[in-house]
């Protein structure tokens, strides 16, 4: 197949996604504030490639901030500042001439309350393509449908792909905002509580999909429900008042807690 | 008992008032439409719409002031239309929270109070004197952008204000840039809010009179303008020119005119509230 | 997938986001031109104006005659007859708009309410030339049914057809703020066994006055500057007085005088026109941003 894509763009994933290295992915001494409140208070991390992470904790503890660090999209909030590292493969993020949109091609997000965009169903999957600047059709069709076949989402729309977006289901805007999230092809995934907003057998089919994604993805993602952490993750990270408090591999977290702390959250005696 | 009685009268009596108030308005406006029909509805034949204005009113049309009032229309919106949409974006998506923003709103709020006559004295001195243009049909469009700017301004930002935030985030996500956002996902999202403050805008601008005044424009043109440097005439302007005509024919031709300039403002505000019942649809 | 310390800064991008950015910055800075532009150009004519007219009679001399002969360059005149339209205006729009925001706001059913309030809104978008149109050809003769000495050009009509085109100024900004005021205070007013008229004038009203007086000043403001109603139904007799039934003439029913004749440009008779110009936009300019300070103020209440 004809590569469509100019040289200094995303390269090598495009054409071989077996080539796809496996991204280290690091947080070194990481410190968050909000106008002066210091939401993240120190913590070191490192993601395993290739699984699903979860972040769980009580709300308001820092566990979306810190979930937003690794593709920079705190970087819209009014006041936000932080000290510490982000390594992508080694590169800090958060250097001076990185550049943002390339990262976040990369590292792609999938938003707690679905978020189609008002356009066709067709228009809002080749989005991420399109501001790329790939022109070529055929190959924009082909990952269009690549997408919502990985997401289970081709059967139910393939009679109508010019339908809008906002005409579907809450779970199917889930599943097309992933469908948009995949067909730019970033090896890391980020989801923030990606089910929260939907019904049980939308949240069920989603969470099948993630089980499939973390084939080739490496995906973190943050949520409130502990049983959705318990089903699908590998890994899993108790954040609490601004700090990790444990991290660990999900079957010990659940079983097994190190910390009193993470204990109480999990059996629910606070949350 | 009898204070309570007389309350529940007084409000009573308040709510026969309320509803007179509100009718008297639009009851008065459809007397002063209605008279405005019969005086001059039997004047407009296709004569009227395509003669010169000259000395009898038989025999004077609307031409040169319905093709002035053309040109106007789309010369303002070539001017007004992108400066004031430019301006708009910038301040929703690029100046929110600096010091210059807020300068930038009073001043625009300010702008927005100004008599329009002044506006026409702001044309007169820079566009047809400073800039050479003369009385001609662009320093009377400038003049009429300048009046307004404020109004697509305040009415892009409304717009733009109205697309959710989510929208944003999930282009940006994608890896988009700020103006890849703006251009392919809040623009097209907020584009009947636009479309509708703008034909709003346009509708005021050909119902102005004084401004075109004092930039110049004639009561007398006996051509339609063919440049941009031509000079010219409106359809308020020649309104304006026949009520101040003794002849008693010359106020029929009057309230002829009107009909067709209240018939254009009437079909734009149409148009307008179209384009916004169809924008709002779009987010249901 | 590429190693990541190949996230280089792509120069092009950055710099087409550049000029995009100052591009629209430009626009944005041409609104400060704007203004900028129209107080230097009416105080540069207005102090070559004052340079022949001494501030003192301009302010003092009861006549108006820069085209006659025999000169004289007093504003009150042309001030008179602004202010006397205006109030007769006001006096027509405030009590049947303020009455309307009420209504609409508390006793009005919704649908009702959802009708109407476009339909007021018409009114201000019909061109004032037609208004002017109106007053002189309708609202004067009927008038002088009633007031058999009402002159052909006075400011009675004018000022009432101002009048009915101001109302949803009024109408429309107070029945807004009327509206956000929240029901808890109603419910408080009602549980009491007020009836809606007592809740309205004793409750709601006062906490909705910032509004309500937001919008006054701005209606004043915009009869004030008026143009085409006046020219064409109030006269262009400059007098200072009281009596609406003669003919008047106001700052901006000047102006447009002078621009329609031939008068040179930069002499002192062109000048005289930015003297009234600037006398008005001083007028306006501090109606305005008291109004804005108010609303500022008032927002911040609300939130």
């Amino acid at each position: 197949m004809e590569n469509p894509i100019k040289e200094n763009m995303v390269l090598d994933s495009v054409i071989d996604p077996s080539l796809k290295k496996i991204p280290k992915i690091e947080a070194k001494k990481i410190k968050v504030w909000y106008d002066g409140f210091n939401a993240i208070k120190g913590i070191d991390m490192t993601i395993k490639p290739n699984t699903v992470t979860a972040f769980i904790g009580p709300s308001g503890c820092g566990k979306s901030t810190f979930l937003r660090l690794f593709n920079r999209m705190n970087d819209y909030v009014d006041g936000f500042s932080m000290e510490g590292k982000i390594k992508i493969n080694g590169s800090n993020i958060y250097k001076k001439n990185v550049n943002v949109e390339e990262l976040r091609k990369e590292v792609g997000m999938v938003f707690q309350k679905p978020n189609p965009f008002p356009k066709s169903i067709f228009d809002n999957v080749a989005y991420g393509l399109k501001i790329q600047g790939i022109t070529d059709k055929k190959f924009i069709q082909e990952r269009v449908i690549s997408s919502l076949q990985q997401v289970g989402l081709w059967e139910e729309v393939k009679d109508d792909l010019k339908k809008s977006g906002l005409a579907l289901s809450g779970g199917q805007q889930q599943r097309l905002c992933i469908a948009r999230t995949l067909a730019v092809e970033p090896s890391i995934i980020l989801m923030d509580e990606p089910t929260s907003a939907l019904d049980p057998i939308s949240t069920a089919k989603i969470e099948e999909l993630i089980f499939q994604l973390k084939e080739k993805y490496t995906i973190i993602i943050v949520t409130h429900n502990m049983q959705q952490a318990g089903r699908i993750s590998d890994y899993t990270a108790f954040f609490y008042l601004g700090e990790l408090i444990e991290y660990n591999k999900t079957k010990n977290i659940f079983t097994n807690p190190e910390k009193q702390q993470t204990e109480n959250y999990i059996t629910g005696r606070f949350g | 008992m009898n204070n309570i009685q007389k309350n529940r009268w007084k409000d009573q009596a308040f709510k026969y008032w309320g509803v007179f108030c509100t009718i008297i308005g639009l009851v008065l406006l459809t007397v002063f439409i209605g008279d405005i029909l019969i005086d001059g509805i039997v004047r407009i034949d296709w004569g009227f719409i395509t003669d010169l204005p000259s000395r009898k009113p038989e025999n004077s049309g609307i031409y040169t002031a319905l093709m002035g009032s053309i040109w106007i229309l789309i010369l303002t919106t070539i001017i007004a239309f992108p400066i004031g949409v430019a301006a708009g974006i910038y301040l929703e998506e690029y100046a929110k929270t600096n010091k210059l923003a807020g300068l930038l709103e009073i001043n625009i709020s300010n702008l927005a109070g100004v008599p329009s006559i002044i506006y026409g004295l702001l044309g007169l001195e820079v566009f047809v004197r400073i800039m050479n243009l003369g009385a001609s049909v662009l320093a009377g469009a400038l003049t009429l952008s300048l009046l307004i700017l404020p109004i697509v301004i305040v009415a892009t930002r409304e717009a733009i204000k109205a697309v959710p935030k989510s929208i944003k985030d999930a282009s940006y996500a994608l890896g988009a840039s700020k103006w890849q956002t703006i251009w392919h996902q809040i623009l097209p999202a907020s584009g009947g809010g636009i479309l509708t403050g703008v034909i709003l805008a346009l509708s005021r601008a050909v119902g102005e009179t004084a401004p075109l005044i004092v930039v110049g424009a004639l009561a007398y043109v006996p051509f339609a303008p063919s440049s941009p440097m031509d000079e010219f005439s409106v359809m308020p302007i020649q309104i304006f020119n026949w009520i101040s005509r003794p002849q008693s024919g010359f106020i029929e031709n009057a309230a002829a005119a009107i009909i067709i300039l209240l018939g254009i403002t009437f079909i734009m505000n149409g148009i307008a509230v179209y384009f916004r019942n169809k924008w709002q649809k779009k987010w249901k | 997938m590429p190693d990541f310390s190949y996230f280089k800064l792509s120069y092009m991008r950055k710099i087409k986001e550049l000029i995009i950015e100052k591009s629209l910055l430009a626009s944005a800075l041409i609104t400060i031109a704007v203004t900028i532009g129209i107080i230097l150009v009416l105080s540069i004519e207005a102090v070559q104006f004052f340079s022949e007219v001494s501030i003192f009679d301009f302010f003092t001399d009861t006549q108006w005659t820069p085209l006659f002969t025999e000169k004289h360059f007093g504003i009150l005149p042309l001030l008179s007859g602004t202010l006397l339209t205006s109030f007769i205006a006001i006096a027509v729009a405030l009590p049947i708009g303020l009455t309307i925001s009420i209504y609409l706001s508390e006793y009005a059913p919704r649908n009702f309410r959802k009708t109407v309030k476009p339909l007021l809104e018409l009114l201000a978008s019909i061109p004032t030339v037609v208004y002017g149109f109106f007053a002189l050809i309708v609202v004067t003769p009927f008038l002088q049914e009633f007031i058999p000495n009402l002159a052909g050009f006075n400011s009675l009509s004018a000022g009432i057809v101002m009048g009915i085109m101001i109302i949803p100024y009024i109408s429309s900004i107070s029945e807004d703020a009327l509206h956000a005021v929240p029901a808890s205070l109603r419910e408080a007013s009602y549980g009491m066994g007020a009836t809606k008229l007592q809740t309205a004038f004793k409750v709601i009203v006062p906490a909705a006055s910032s509004g309500i007086i937001v919008s006054i000043i701005l209606a004043i403001s915009r009869a004030i500057g008026e143009t085409m109603i006046v020219a064409i139904a109030a006269g262009q007799q400059p007098r200072l007085t009281l009596d609406p039934t003669v003919p008047v003439e106001t700052i901006t029913a000047y102006i447009v005088q002078v621009s329609l004749g031939d008068v040179q440009h930069g002499s002192l008779e062109y000048r005289t026109i930015f003297a009234a110009g600037i006398t008005l936009f001083v007028f306006t300019f501090l109606l305005n941003t008291i109004s804005y300070r108010i609303r500022k103020k008032y927002q911040e209440k609300y939130e």
